[in-house]
């Protein structure tokens, strides 16, 4: 049974919150006291519009949602009755628990008789005495819900920290002993009023809900700890910036002092690290109580930052202008709300679908690549770009069909552009996104999506007639597989340009490897902003033989020079380089045993946790916003735009995780292991060996005093000392299904978001784990204690290299490891190219010494290749195969 | 000696279907009347809950051979004896003799296996069914927020049903083949009720139905959510019965095994209906599909809902025999399942 003291709730779902649980968000938009806007809706009875407002509180990430109906003007029972069993009919706002929120115990217990699940009552208190307390308390856990208790009694609301504790003291006794209500079901309230009022009393009611909090917690078991927290900075009305920032610091406080659930409008909430520093010590001076003139110098700021807040753009000017103008705005801004009236217009106006599309819609789209070509424009606004066009087309396609129907007359087709993520590859995330760039140009793109084999791209690329063909792959092994399809290519005796991208690739490979063996034209892109005007290039009959000279000239000449170089470099043998390994003194190295040997699962890992973990620098070069974060957002050129992605991929991080639309799960082992040359053998307790890793060393020369590093060198080789662990992680569980969605929205910005925050949060996940891992489950750095910037910047003791990257570059070795770790009881599988299934996954090794250190192996020669073939039990062929770029000959 | 106390040795043996029974004896309209019935204007045949009273021989009779063939526990023949469900017939007025009677024949019968084997004590569970209305969902799918019945009306009702089992003698409630959590919790709202006017209590079974393979109660519950909405009341044991086989059941045992603080328990049906609605599962199919949540310690009770017969309790009670019960309380360790929004442990 779960453990019976934590607070459980249910809508259609459990809600269980454990002390590891985050803060219990609670949703308040659905409150005719605190929102306007709902009030005017329940009034007007348009409950339709009404239940869109809990729809939102759900999809913002609320965890409860909070109904409350008194309004003197209301038959509030009614309205209470009539609310929930509307949200009762919609599944997606069902799944929550509600709070039922009311002053009225008739309005309470009316909604306690429309709940299926276990909700909340809101509130309780001793007020009207202790009889009807007690009375009160009795029904509520006879209808099976939990409650908040408000610190009030017959004197009065507490204001103090001695009356706020005696009260919830008082009320704790009675209910648990008298009423025998389960603890864990209590939520104390003990009152947020508000500060910075000029009036002295009032200077310490957020110290003081502060500590009767921590109080609460430390001295009446498993009761809980909430409150309205936008009550706090009442004084500041109209000044969005100053309450945010009260907001989010107050919350920050309180949940030190474990505060763990409370009403709060995520929308008016600032990021506690973003607030600016000037602002927050202002905020924290009228919070804590901590200078005489606090509330003097914060209502001081408050003159100087006046509505300078998030102010929501609402300017509806271009509204007014020609279809043509707003068709284009739209595009541009990426507003989606007015396109398919905006689309009906310019083609009754157009007379024939097709015209709109290449009249204005073309003509808006051109704006958008000649901005984002000028680099006005960048990717995210781009992407959303496409998303309205593409809703535009989706408008006109039942007119097209309908004239081609009529006259099987169909307008000039665009250039068509094969797109395809290379067999034994998952990646996909730069492919879309070139995709997507190219459409807003006027290409047609078929995209055949990820793992294609070469049959398959011919076999589309002959049948729907395309004119160029591009490959894509993030994985080293995809650079064979793009060789190999040019070489079918050339076997097919084709002549279409072919189109290389994808992280792993370069230049460099392009000309050595793929060029010599295609006869076509064959181009390396190296962004998405480049594919445009290449495409166009090839595209063009007259600029084609031009630009296919050129790039083969290139290519030649890149080849011959790289040739001379290999020349050049300077490699040792095998016996050399091994007799200048890394030296560690290991007499006075500690060794640590994990608490674990064997594999540990982690299934389910909560995402709430994971995302504090993610490094955001990689994210934004992902979207092309050059820039590390956060310092990217003070960005000239960048920074608003980077803003802006953040802002929507927090949101999405949000739905996510309320949704729970992603799973993360992850694996590790740790065995004891002794070194054995360059391999690493692992064993059991018992010492019988269980696996042999093996790794590679580096072969160029160095200088004077460094050693050629290889991983084994960080094992010590006495049998019995030392450990050895591995991981896999991923959060791309569920990201298919979600996926899925956005395209059939054709709305590929959430979709490459989607994909973007999937692997964001795979690479959290090895990070977060990484610590633990330092600090328990291996438990050789107990008492490390870094910021999260420490953690970016690698400052932790031991590494995590993962195969098939610059230390250990062999991807062959993940069969063994995911063999060791039993990889597909979290889901994570591996293809027939040891790339990583879902995408999103992360895996590696875990190496505790503080010497280990991160390396890249460069190339290494042909007699450590035929060592290491030995080692495996491989062919030389083989081991050749997938080492290919690490390879010093050819 | 007290169920908990057996339930803590043994696995516990329900009884099978009812209605399964009753058709074999091909009944007519006359069956269903007596004297005082002979002129209701309304049809009565298939009124099954009226046997106890008009045919009590072969009620006591179907509750003889599930008790022969091993069963702990009989059911009273009052799954739809409210007057929510008997409105049906026009027979509100004789909702609280109807459970009266079948909860005094079903008693009589018990007492008489107990006195002939002292060691193997029989109970009577209350047979209380979901009633033909559900309470948090609209019959109309125009009208999404209108409510065939309501809380009170229900609590009323389930009221009434209990007060006649247990003025009967029934040692146990048992809420079944629930479909709308909300329903269950008016009646367990009904019950303590009851239990504070009258100064007694008995154990409380509930028993939700999985509708299909979504995993969910037909009002939308999950598994867990179900659990966590019944569990402000101490129950006797919780679990599922009817809708699919006993196979498809197996999952959302397992989360009530890890999840639940009480006694845990399982009656499927005899497979599921074949084209004609009839059940084709042999007891031996049957048992051999229920040993796997034996073996796993999933269950402390087992019995069988639609389609199942003596035969098929037999059986089940046969392979039950070979199994140790699921502890409860203080074996209980925390594992992880997917999706799972709480199990996630700290490591």
């Amino acid at each position: 049974m779960s453990n019976t003291n934590y607070l459980q709730l249910s809508g259609l779902e459990a809600v269980v919150i454990t002390p590891g649980s985050n803060f219990v968000n609670i949703g308040e938009r659905t409150n005719v006291t605190g929102s306007a806007k709902f009030l005017k809706l329940i009034k007007e009875d348009k409950f339709d519009e009404a239940l869109e407002v809990a729809l939102d509180q759900v999809r913002g990430g609320a965890q409860v949602i909070d109904v409350n109906m008194d309004e003197g003007m209301l038959d509030s029972q009614a309205a209470m009755v009539k609310y929930l069993n509307l949200m009762a009919a919609e599944p997606e706002i069902a799944q929550l628990p509600v709070m039922i929120d009311s002053s009225k115990w008739e309005v309470i217990e009316a909604g306690l008789k429309c709940l299926q699940g276990k909700g909340i009552v809101n509130s309780i208190s001793l007020k009207g005495g202790e009889a009807e307390f007690i009375r009160q308390a009795k029904l509520v856990k006879r209808y099976g819900a939990a409650t908040v208790v408000m610190a009030f009694d017959e004197q009065g609301q507490a204001d103090t920290y001695q009356r706020r504790i005696d009260i919830c003291k008082r009320a704790y006794t009675i209910l648990v002993n008298e009423v025998k209500f389960p603890p864990q079901d209590i939520i104390f309230d003990p009152n947020i009023f508000p500060v910075a009022t000029g009036i002295e009393e009032h200077r310490n009611y957020a110290i003081d809900f502060f500590n009767a909090a921590k109080w609460i917690r430390e001295n009446l078991p498993h009761a809980h700890v909430s409150g309205g927290v936008s009550n706090v900075s009442f004084s500041f009305r109209g000044n969005q910036k100053v309450r945010e920032a009260m907001h989010s610091a107050f919350l920050y406080h309180a949940i030190q002092h474990g505060m763990d659930m409370g009403i709060v409008n995520p929308t008016m909430l600032e990021v506690y690290d973003e607030i600016p520093k000037d602002l927050l010590e202002r905020v924290e001076d009228v919070l804590l109580n901590r200078r005489e003139d606090a509330t003097e110098r914060l209502l001081e700021f408050a003159e100087t930052v006046k509505g300078a807040a998030r102010k929501k753009e609402t300017d509806d000017e271009w509204r007014n202008a020609t279809v043509e103008e707003r068709i284009t705005h739209s595009l541009v801004k990426g507003i989606i709300e007015y396109i398919d009236a905006d689309t009906e217009e310019a083609r009754q106006k157009y007379g024939r679908p097709l015209h709109v599309i290449e009249g204005p819609l073309m003509a808006g789209m051109n704006v958008v690549g000649d901005l984002f070509g000028a680099g006005k424009m960048f990717l995210p606004q781009v992407v959303k770009s496409a998303r309205v066009m593409k809703k535009s087309v989706a408008y006109l396609t039942p007119y097209l069909e309908e004239e081609k129907k009529q006259n099987g007359n169909v307008g000039q087709a665009a250039a068509k552009i094969l797109l395809a993520t290379v067999k034994g590859d998952v990646h996909d995330i730069g492919k879309n996104i070139v995709g997507v760039v190219l459409a807003c140009n006027n290409y047609e793109v078929i995209d055949l999506g990820v793992m294609v084999p070469a049959e398959k791209i011919l076999e589309a690329a002959k049948k729907e007639k395309v004119d160029i063909i591009g490959l894509s792959g993030l994985i080293t092994p995809s650079l064979d597989e793009m060789v190999h399809v040019a070489k079918e290519m050339e076997h097919e005796k084709m002549s279409l340009p072919l189109l290389i991208g994808g992280a792993t690739t370069s230049r460099i490979h392009t000309a050595v490897k793929i060029d010599p063996v295609y006869s076509g034209p064959v181009v390396h892109v190296l962004d998405a902003s480049r594919s445009v005007p290449v495409a166009s290039e090839l595209i063009s009959t007259k600029a084609r033989p031009a630009f296919q000279t050129k790039m083969k000239a290139e290519y030649a000449a890149m080849r011959k020079d790289h040739e001379g170089r290999q020349q050049q470099k300077n490699y040792l043998s095998l016996a050399e380089v091994r007799s200048n390994a890394v030296k560690i003194n290991w007499q006075e190295t500690t060794f640590t045993r994990p608490q674990v040997i064997g594999r540990k699962e982690l299934l389910s890992f909560p995402l709430a946790e994971l995302r504090n973990y993610i490094d955001w620098t990689p994210f934004f070069q992902t979207w092309m916003l050059a820039g590390r974060y956060p310092g990217i957002f003070n960005d000239a050129v960048v920074g608003t735009e980077a803003k802006k992605l953040f802002d929507d991929a927090n949101t999405m991080l949000d739905t996510i995780i309320s949704n729970k639309s992603l799973q993360a799960n992850g694996v590790v082992a740790f065995y004891p292991a002794t070194r054995a040359g360059d391999d690493v053998v692992l064993t059991d307790d018992s010492k019988n060996p269980v696996a042999t890793f093996h790794f590679l060393r580096q072969q160029n020369k160095k200088a004077k005093d460094l050693p050629n590093f290889c991983l084994a060198d960080f094992i010590s080789d006495e049998p019995g000392k030392d450990y050895f662990g591995m991981f896999a992680v991923t959060a791309g569980i569920g990201l298919e299904k979600l996926v899925a969605h956005h395209k059939a929205n054709h709305d590929d910005y959430s979709e490459i978001m989607a994909k973007a925050l999937a692997d964001r949060l795979a690479e959290a996940f090895a990070e977060c784990l990484h610590e633990r891992v330092r600090r328990e489950l291996w438990g050789y750095a107990k008492n490390e204690s870094l910021t999260k910037e420490d953690l970016i910047d690698e400052k932790y003791s031991g590494i995590r290299p993962a195969p098939g990257y610059p230390a250990c570059p062999d991807h062959t070795e993940k069969k063994t490891l995911f063999e060791l770790l039993q990889a597909e009881q979290a889901g994570i599988t591996l293809t027939e190219s040891f790339a990583m299934y879902p995408g999103a996954s992360v895996s590696g090794f875990y190496f505790s010494h503080p010497q280990a250190r991160y390396f890249g192996l460069g190339k290494i020669e042909a007699d450590q290749v035929k060592d290491y073939a030995v080692r495996k039990g491989m062919s030389v062929d083989e081991i050749e195969k997938w080492l290919a770029p690490n390879l010093s000959y050819k | 000696m007290k169920i908990e106390d057996i339930l803590s040795e043994r696995i516990v043996i329900l009884d099978g279907a009812m209605g399964t029974m009753i058709q074999r004896y091909k009944l007519t309209e006359q069956d269903f009347r007596n004297a005082a019935l002979s002129s209701h204007p309304h049809p009565l045949k298939g009124n099954n809950d009226l046997l106890s009273i008009t045919r009590p021989d072969i009620i006591k009779e179907i509750h003889r051979q599930y008790f022969e063939a091993g069963a702990d526990i009989i059911e009273t023949n009052t799954f739809g004896s409210t007057t929510i469900a008997q409105a049906d017939y026009h027979l509100e007025h004789l909702v609280y003799e109807i459970n009266f009677q079948a909860a005094k024949i079903a008693k009589e019968v018990a007492e008489e296996f107990t006195k002939a084997q002292p060691d193997k004590p029989r109970f009577v569970a209350g047979s209380m069914g979901p009633t033909t209305k559900l309470a948090s969902m609209s019959p109309d799918v125009n009208n999404p927020g209108y409510r065939a019945v309501t809380f009170d009306q229900l609590a009323t009702a389930f009221k009434e049903q209990a007060r006649g089992l247990l003025d009967g003698g029934a040692d146990l409630l048992l809420l079944e083949t629930i479909t709308d959590t909300l329903n269950v919790k008016a009646a367990l709202f009904a019950i303590q009720e009851l239990f504070d006017e009258i100064g007694k209590e008995v154990p409380i079974m509930v028993s939700g139905t999985i509708t299909d393979a979504s995993g969910r109660i037909l009002s939308g519950q999950t598994a867990e959510a179900f659990l966590i909405s019944v569990s402000h009341v101490p129950l006797l044991s919780i679990g599922f019965n009817c809708a699919m086989g006993a196979a498809a059941l197996r999952p959302y045992l397992q989360v009530l095994n890890e999840k639940a603080p009480f006694f845990v328990s399982a009656y499927p049906n005899a497979g599921l209906p074949n084209e004609f609605g009839q059940y084709d599962q042999t007891a031996s199919e049957m048992a051999h599909e229920v040993e796997e949540y034996l073996k796993e310690g999933l269950v402390n009770i087992v019995g069988g809902c639609c389609g199942s017969t003596p035969e098929h309790i037999r059986a089940l009670a046969t392979v039950a025999a070979k199994y140790k019960p699921r502890p409860i309380g203080s074996t209980w360790a925390p594992r992880k399942t997917e999706n799972s929004t709480v199990t996630y442990q700290r490591i």
